[in-house]
């Protein structure tokens, strides 16, 4: 009998102490956040133009994780769909025309002379890549805008162009060659021939 | 043998490598060429790893053989220098030796034959001078790595301080077939090579300095040991087996120490520096004779070439140019290569020039490169994985590249391929593995690129919001404070207005009983107010806290009373509104300016009144109570304040009393405009009640009704802030003296009405916008209807119509105003004109601009043509007369230029 409760009692225990722990480390290890809607967040495009309709990429992920289609995001585009589709285990499916097509990135230009300075380009920029102030000209910084056409409706005298960033010597990257029974000029070691005929 | 001479140092092996034929002996034959110069030398920007350098000269000026012409632009970076005396023609883009045969930045030399150096200033002592300055010499030298890709010396050499260096190696293996520049190199400047090292050696202090050679170079080295031998010196020489390829970096390591660079680091991480001996010759030049690096060894050969030979050219120096030096046969020449025929690529154009990296100019016929076979399946036989050197899996890479597979392929240190291309050299399917490799490299950078930018976005995104919840919140928390200041004048203002404006306003038309029973009720109440607030002002002044408390809960409990009787007031039907009682008061100016007092009285009492509340807010934070009278209070304040600035503005104009046109005209925009505030103060309400029902049911489009509605009070403040201005606007515009200003506000107004024109079309986009959600979202019209959208959207359809054809009246406005600053305001006529011909232009700018939107608006909605067509024409006059009057003014200001 001594022995039933004895084992009874270290149970009880011995329960009591891992419940405990168990409890602290809840509490300890918290995982602050919505880490599904941080890891969709990551592979959107950041462009925050608002083309899938919602206020930026970041309301978009949470309605992602709500359970909105994941092909709403035009500058992310296909590749964006598919990661998408992998981290969630959906499928892939093509974009929604509905929302934009996916175009070449490009860049906000304000032709200078022409901007009277009103400053709604600023207040439309979603990352403050526009540098001005009232009644002066207003410029661009090319490395911050993310090419999401926000500030070219409001400006009240049509002076800001989106023009595509071109290639340059250094962002040019080498293409895939074309694959099977294609006969590629850029090969490598194409004196192989040579040695044959050594 | 080691032991007999103690100047051959060990030799390792390195996995795989294969052994193409050498076809080096073409470009021996003959002995080192110089050819002429060039009728002009092309100078790109970026001829090294990192950030381009920044041109230091202009074009037109002249510059001496060695001269700076470029400096570097942060630290990856390097300087450039002139490679001959002559004129700088042009600073632009010019095709460039790169795989992509693209154009970059170039400055253009054209050469006066005169080479004639610029003082040139040794480092004799570097000896003595610390290694840091030594390293910064060398990097205002100019001086690039000039086996690979280009990479600063400087840079590398301090990378190298991380570990003790237990070998320092001299890369002279030059494993590549045809390429012999090194080897000519070696020959030439055996003594200038051994200094450099020696220079390198006291920068580095290694343990062991090895110099790495291939066995297929057998007079380079002779002349080798022969000097080392001469200056006693213990730099080894290792003589390594010629196999390709044995002058990768990492294979060299690995040949002369034994040591494998492992995946992902450099050789510094352990302990080892290599520099190709190019640059060591370059450093020595640099040193002991102070001369920049401006020129190198480059092999010209390949069968259509007649004189295949090693050349020691100018950098800038055209490939044609140099083509024709070795007399090019056109017919045979079927490839250009740039670079070696293993790690070369082609060049599409002869006219690029030779940079700090070009160590070799392959101009190929076509029995010497055929057209590969065309690619085919791979048959997993294994032979890439034998020859890859850097011990990689190739066919597994191949697969990833192909099926862009990234990760994985990184999983198999894709990054740790050379891109030697042993391995497409033995595929049998003639795969161009290199090929899928590279192009997978740059799709991984380019991802890793865009990763970091989007990261960046997000972090300017981020930190906007934060900003702007900030702001936000302090504007709610300004409004609030603003609120509770108005609430108490509004019930003041109320109680002061109707008592004088309901006299005359009873008086003409006829009040039924009721109203007028209400009225007196009111008059009463807010006469009683008046004393409460006289004593609570007294009370104020003498700072009794505890009456004052008192006295304004008494102050309140009055006005609420005399709200409710207001309200009472406002339902029966024959109630004066408040417009006309505002008309009624412009009518009768004699009263205004007691009205204002008091008015203004009311709104520092209400303030007062507000700013208690808002303390109790603090305290209670939940009771609705408080937050609803807040509320009230709010509005009373607003409204009273809109009355005091009518007041004051009436009172100014009376004052005044010249013009009474002015003021007809003002009423009429007033009116308008407080439709639009109105409007906007209703949609205010309405977005407000969807915000409480959305948070009530929890629906998600609670935030976005939540921006509306703080959008929605934006608009309305603003509409606000308008009324406010006109009204003192105009009233400036008809005395003389106040011109200037009156043009300021006037274009201030313009500028708000241009605002809410914009804002009223995002409004109306935006409802647009959500009704379509709602529809994708399929939900029911009765939905929709539920959902306010389509009211809202026809709200916000009215207003932008009233503004745009508002937008219409300004202009006369604005001209009434001109004339008279031109006629009378002579102060600093010049200055005036500018700034109106500035503002015309604007103007023009704009109404072009609306004409454009209009067009293609005209375009897209063919429905609406008719009424569109009208704006155009209306926008068009406008244009007109705006054009004919920029063009007086101008034409004013060249007279009165003239005049002068
Ligand atoms: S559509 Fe624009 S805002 Fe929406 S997720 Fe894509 S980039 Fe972000
Ligand atoms: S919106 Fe147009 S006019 Fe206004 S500041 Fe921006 S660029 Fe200039
Ligand atoms: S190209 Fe890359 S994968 Fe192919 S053999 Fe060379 S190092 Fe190996
Ligand atoms: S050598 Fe070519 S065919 Fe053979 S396994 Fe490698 S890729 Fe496949």
């Amino acid at each position: 009998m001594l022995t039933v409760l004895l084992a009874i009692g270290i149970l009880v225990l011995l329960s009591l102490i891992f419940g405990a722990i168990l409890g602290y480390a809840n509490v300890r290890f918290h995982v602050e956040g919505d880490p599904i809607v941080d890891q969709i967040d990551a592979l959107l495009p950041q462009t925050q133009c608002g083309q899938c309709g919602h206020p930026g990429c970041r309301p978009y992920a949470e309605a992602i994780a709500n359970g909105e289609a994941i092909n709403h995001c035009p500058p992310g585009g296909q590749s964006t769909i598919q990661a998408l589709a992998d981290l969630l285990d959906v499928e892939a499916v093509p974009l929604d025309g509905d929302h934009g097509t996916e175009s070449a990135k490009r860049v906000a230009v304000i032709r200078e002379d022409e901007c009277i300075g009103c400053t709604k380009c600023i207040q439309a920029c979603p990352v403050d890549a526009i540098l001005g102030a009232a009644k002066q000209m207003h410029t661009v910084i090319a490395d911050e805008c993310t090419g999401c056409d926000l500030c070219v409706e409001p400006c009240p005298v049509d002076c800001i162009d989106m023009v595509e960033i071109g290639v340059t010597a250094k962002t040019w990257s080498w293409d895939k060659p074309q694959g099977i029974a294609a006969t590629s000029l850029d090969i490598i070691a194409t004196d192989r021939q040579a040695e044959v005929a050594h | 043998m080691r032991t007999e001479k103690p100047q051959t140092a060990k030799v390792f092996s390195f996995h795989g490598g294969i052994h193409p034929p050498e076809n080096k002996a073409q470009s021996l034959q003959l002995p080192l060429g110089k050819p002429s110069l060039p009728s002009e030398l092309i100078l790109p920007l970026g001829q090294h790893i990192g950030q381009s350098s920044r041109p230091l000269v202009k074009v037109g000026d002249k510059v001496l053989k060695g001269e700076t012409i470029a400096i570097n632009n942060g630290f990856l970076s390097s300087f450039l220098h002139a490679p001959t005396s002559g004129t700088i023609t042009a600073i632009e883009e010019r095709l460039i030796a790169h795989p992509s045969g693209l154009s970059d930045l170039c400055i253009v030399l054209t050469p006066d034959g005169n080479e004639t150096w610029t003082d040139l200033e040794p480092l004799n002592n570097w000896q003595d001078i610390s290694k840091t300055d030594v390293l910064a010499y060398l990097s205002e030298m100019g001086i690039v790595g000039m086996g690979g890709a280009g990479f600063p010396t400087q840079v590398k050499l301090q990378g190298a301080h991380k570990n003790p260096l237990t070998h320092f190696i001299i890369n002279a293996a030059e494993c590549e077939p045809y390429i012999t520049a090194d080897d000519m190199l070696i020959r030439e400047k055996t003594l200038e090579l051994v200094a450099g090292i020696e220079i390198l050696q006291h920068l580095v202090e290694a343990e062991n300095v090895i110099i790495g050679i291939e066995d297929n170079k057998p007079t380079a080295i002779a002349a080798l040991k022969t000097v080392l031998t001469q200056r006693n010196s213990d730099i080894q020489l290792a003589v390594v087996p010629t196999k390709y390829p044995s002058g990768g970096e990492k294979q060299l390591i690995q040949l002369l120490t034994g040591k494998e660079v492992p995946s992902g680091q450099y050789p510094a991480d352990i302990g080892v520096l290599c520099q190709n001996v190019g640059t060591c010759v370059a450093i020595h030049d640099a040193i002991t004779q102070g001369k920049p690096l401006i020129s190198r060894f480059t092999t010209l050969t390949g069968d259509a070439l007649k004189s295949p030979q090693n050349v020691e050219v100018l950098f800038g120096t055209p490939v044609a140019h140099l083509l024709e030096y070795a007399d090019y046969e056109s017919k045979k020449l079927s490839r250009l290569i740039m670079g070696g025929p293993m790690m070369g690529y082609t060049l599409d154009s002869a006219a690029v020039p030779i940079v700090k990296t070009s160590n070799c100019i392959l101009a190929a016929s076509k029995k010497e490169l055929p057209a590969p076979a065309p690619e085919q399946a791979c048959i997993r036989c294994g032979m890439c994985e034998q020859a890859c050197p850097a011990s990689l899996l190739p066919q597994q890479l191949l697969w990833f590249s192909k099926s862009q597979e990234f990760e994985k392929a990184e999983h198999h240190n894709l990054f740790d391929c050379i891109e030697c291309g042993a391995c497409s050299y033995v595929c049998p399917s003639s795969i161009p593995l290199v090929q899928y490799y590279r192009h997978s490299k740059s799709s991984i950078r380019e991802a890793r690129e865009a990763n970091v930018k989007a990261d960046l976005a997000k972090q300017r995104f981020e930190a906007r919001k934060a900003r702007q919840d900030a702001e936000a919140a302090e504007k709610e928390a300004k409004r609030l404070a603003r609120q509770k200041a108005t609430t108490n004048k509004a019930t003041d203002a109320k109680k002061a207005a109707p008592a004088k404006a309901t006299p005359t306003a009873a008086a003409a038309p006829a009040t039924n009983d009721e109203s007028k029973k209400l009225k007196v009720d009111i008059a009463i109440g807010k006469s009683k107010l008046k004393k409460l607030q006289k004593q609570l002002l007294e009370a104020q002044e003498n700072e009794h806290v505890e009456e004052i408390s008192n006295l304004q809960l008494q102050v309140t409990d009055q006005e609420k009373a005399i709200a409710a009787l207001e309200e009472q007031l406002a339902k029966t039907p024959s109630a004066a509104p408040a417009a006309p009682a505002a008309n009624t008061e412009k009518a009768t100016p004699a009263p205004v300016s007691d009205e204002l007092k008091k008015a203004k009285v009311d709104v520092a009492l209400i303030g007062v009144k507000l700013k208690k509340l808002q303390k109790q807010l603090v305290e209670t934070p939940d009771d609705q109570e408080l937050k609803d009278k807040i509320a009230a209070f709010e509005a009373d304040l607003k409204a009273a304040q809109d009355i005091v600035s009518k007041l004051s503005s009436n009172a100014q104009s009376s004052t005044n009393a010249t013009a009474a046109e002015p003021k007809a005209v003002m009423s009429d925009e007033l009116k308008k405009l407080k439709i639009d505030a109105a409007i906007a103060k209703a949609a205010v309400k309405k977005v407000e009640k969807a915000l409480k029902k959305a948070e009530e049911i929890k629906a998600p489009e609670a935030d976005a009704i939540r921006q509306q509605l703080k959008e929605a009070q934006q608009r309305a403040d603003e509409l606000e802030k308008a009324l406010a201005n006109p009204e003192t606007a105009a009233p400036k515009a008809a005395p003389e003296k106040a011109a200037p200003t009156a043009e300021n506000t006037d274009a201030e107004a313009a500028k708000k009405r241009k605002i809410d024109l914009a804002i009223a079309k995002a409004g109306i986009k935006k409802a647009e916008k959500n009704i379509q959600l709602l529809k994708d979202q399929g939900k029911e019209e009765s939905e929709i209807e539920a959902s306010e959208w389509p009211k809202k959207l026809i709200e916000a359809q009215q207003k932008l119509a009233a503004l745009e054809a508002e937008e219409g009246a300004p202009a006369p406005v604005e001209k009434t105003a001109e004339p008279v600053a031109n006629s009378e305001a002579k102060a600093e006529p010049e200055m005036d004109l500018a700034t109106q011909i500035k503002k015309e232009k604007v103007a023009v700018a704009l109404a072009k601009a609306q004409i454009n939107k209009l067009n293609k608006r005209l375009e897209s909605t063919p429905e609406e043509a008719e009424s569109i067509k009208q704006e155009i024409a209306a926008t068009e006059q406008r244009l007109q007369s705006a054009e004919a009057l920029l063009e007086k003014l101008i034409h004013s200001q060249t007279n009165m230029q003239e005049n002068r």
